[in-house]
């Protein structure tokens, strides 16, 4: 096992721990440490149990000052906009015209929140959003993981090019579709029905390929054969060995498919006018003429509020499933 | 006996159709509600079609022409490639550093990860919101700040390159953060001995980031730039809502920031001409599926000329930050399809 695998086990070591197959990360360890202890005499913790990702010389120090003062900008940059729209949510729109920003909220927030929920359907808003987003996660999720278990798992005629098929429709930009499907949903009379916003994204190329890619090197052949060999049908097989395999890449998706839908605006915005999820709702709130900014930015900092939460608890997850190479949905 | 082999029989119809069947759903759904669509509106780009009264006379390809002749059109396609690389540049820089910074041996590797991220968890219809708001031509923050600063503020919205500048912060906003995080997963797979040679023979940190680093994850960094055009192309919920009561929310006053996408709405549901709209849609199409072509052609040349082989180079590319983990693909020969397993 080379060190390139070892090092992107732990880039993703959160999914991957359950992986008894693979060691290198120790082996490595033990053979790199005392190779590069003379070149390095500032670093006594070569012994500690910390993970190292580099030895030696010099290049596995902490970094000075200034690499916290960039992270220190970064994080202003990433959370002070943010920040910010809640100072001014909590106050009045006066708040915007001060010539330096206020730093503290004000007390303001909840009567601005009342008038949010007046101005748009904020709760129905938010249902319809959680029942799209949940509709949409649990389809695609499973129809990726039965299709990405069978490309990675099953031989079968015609795989390889099927396959390439997926990967090729990955690229395509199906958002394009939108006039014909708005003249299908139209005829069917879906308009103002969440199945419009649903129907259109039950299955992503996207799903497939990820989940494929994380089968295939997760399940071992032999696993499915003993299966077979004990008189398991197909079906079976894959309750019992595929999908436990399949589990900690499904999170991942779900949760990427989950924010995907959540934040789908021009789609919705179409076919949702009057029954609109929490997206469509803002951009209403936004576009109405409302001259009260403070209220509008009450209304993008309520609805940011539940991926905030999600961010908060299932954070971790997200970060690895990016550096797996999960893509912009 | 006899019934043993119509078991037998049903177990080996079994091992044949149930892979069909596991991935029928993903084609036919797919066929159905992503390819389909895309197709028809080929056709729908055909006929003259309005939006109430519906399908009208063939008119041949008039309204591509109609569309190509069109200054809004060209205008649109301007302001879209002005904020994609008003956009991915920046960006581009900009995760290379934040991937750099949080690749070094800091403390605390979770935290800064996550500070990196949080913009990605704000969608971008409440980035338009926040963002149209702190570049407010009057009240603004950034302009209530230059003029703290003795300096003139600057008309975000109804200046042509300040609104593609405030667009564009917009979405480096929202993205740079999640690309850095792709970038760092290759940094992480660089091999180490590679650093430690260069260190020995004298290399410092910039040095090696500039002469391993960079060259390492060319591939990785292809691949966000594919994915950054894809997506920058199609922007609409920004300039949507950037200044949505001026005209409708069409992309302000004089469309100075109407983006393709925004166009094709426009003509759609404003001007209910979906014959045309269709054609906009199909020339967009177009447009991204040659930029992915020459994209996907330079990176065959750059591989070519560090003789790592096209074919190979295509899959690294396919590969991404992961493709690190399954050494063997990269030492196997196999056909395309079995080598884009990871």
């Amino acid at each position: 096992m080379s060190i390139r695998s070892a090092q992107s086990i732990r880039s993703a070591q959160s999914i991957r721990s359950a992986q008894s197959i693979r060691t290198a990360p120790e082996q490595h360890e033990d053979v790199a440490a005392p190779v590069n202890a003379p070149h390095e005499p500032y670093a006594p913790e070569t012994t500690t149990p910390r993970r190292r990702r580099r030895g030696g010389l010099g290049i596995d120090r902490r970094p000075g000052w200034f690499v916290y003062a960039i992270l220190g900008v970064v994080l202003f940059g990433s959370a002070y906009p943010f920040w910010w729209s809640f100072v001014i949510g909590s106050r009045d729109n006066q708040a915007l015209g001060s010539a330096w920003p206020p730093l503290i909220p004000g007390g303001n927030f909840w009567s601005n929140a009342a008038q949010v929920f007046d101005a748009i359907p904020f709760w129905q808003a938010l249902a319809n959003s959680l029942i799209v987003s949940s509709v949409i996660t649990i389809s695609v999720v499973t129809f990726a993981t039965l299709a990405g278990y069978a490309f990675a798992k099953l031989r079968f005629r015609g795989r390889n090019g099927l396959m390439v098929a997926v990967i090729a429709t990955m690229a395509i930009p199906t958002q394009l579709g939108i006039i014909p499907l708005f003249i299908l949903m139209r005829q069917w009379g879906w308009t103002g029905e969440l199945g419009a916003v649903i129907v259109p994204t039950l299955v992503t190329a996207f799903g497939v390929f990820f989940m494929r890619q994380y089968l295939v090197d997760v399940i071992p052949d032999e696993l499915i054969e003993a299966a077979r060999v004990d008189g398991a049908n197909m079906i079976t097989t894959f309750l019992n060995v595929g999908l436990p395999a399949a589990r900690p890449a499904m999170a991942i998706l779900g949760l990427f498919t989950f924010m995907t839908a959540w934040t789908d605006y021009l789609w919705p915005m179409l076919v949702l006018p009057n029954n609109p999820t929490l997206q469509v709702a803002l951009g209403q709130l936004q576009s109405g003429y409302y001259v009260d900014f403070s209220i509008v930015l009450t209304g993008a900092i309520l609805s940011t509020l539940p991926l905030l939460v999600l961010f908060l608890i299932a954070g971790k997850q997200l970060i690895s499933g990016i550096m797996q190479g999960a893509v912009k949905g | 006996m006899s019934s043993l082999t119509q078991r037998q029989r049903m177990s080996r119809l079994d091992v044949k159709i149930s892979p069909y069947l596991y991935i029928a759903p993903f084609f036919i759904l797919f066929a159905l509600v992503g390819l389909f669509p895309l197709l028809y509106t080929f056709v729908v780009s055909l006929f003259d079609w309005h939006l109430l009264k519906g399908q009208g006379d063939f008119v041949g390809l008039a309204n591509f022409t109609a569309i190509l002749e069109d200054r809004f059109f060209w205008n649109s396609i301007f302001n879209t490639f002005s904020i994609f690389l008003l956009s991915a540049i920046p960006q581009l820089i900009a995760a290379l550093v934040i991937a750099a910074v949080l690749d070094a041996n800091i403390r605390a590797k979770t935290f800064w990860r996550m500070a990196v991220l949080l913009p990605y968890v704000v969608t971008p219809v409440a980035v338009s919101i926040i963002f149209s708001n702190l570049f407010g031509d009057d009240y603004g923050l950034i302009n209530n700040l230059l003029q703290n600063f003795g300096l003139d503020p600057v008309a975000w919205h109804r200046d042509t390159f300040a609104s593609h500048f405030a667009i564009a912060t917009m979405v480096n906003w929202r993205w740079t953060g999640y690309n850095a995080l792709i970038l760092l997963a290759a940094m992480q797979a660089v091999p180490r001995e590679l650093h430690e040679s260069a260190a020995i023979d004298g290399a410092g940190a910039v040095r090696r980031f500039m002469s391993i680093t960079i060259p390492s994850i060319r591939p990785t960094m292809i691949f966000v730039i594919i994915t950054a055009t894809i997506g920058g192309l199609q922007i609409f919920a920004e300039p949507r809502l950037f200044d949505p009561a001026t005209a409708g929310g069409v992309g302000g006053s004089h469309r100075q920031f109407q983006t393709t996408v925004l166009y094709l709405w426009e003509m759609a549901f404003f001007r209910q001409n979906f014959g045309e709209a269709a054609a906009i849609a199909w020339l967009l199409f177009l447009i991204i599926v040659v930029i992915g072509f020459i994209n996907f052609m330079l990176t065959r040349r750059i591989a070519t000329g560090e003789s790592a082989g096209p074919r190979r180079m295509f899959l690294r590319r396919r590969r991404r930050p992961r493709e690190k983990q399954a050494d063997k693909t990269l030492t196997t020969p196999g056909t395309i399809a079995e080598d884009v397993k990871l």
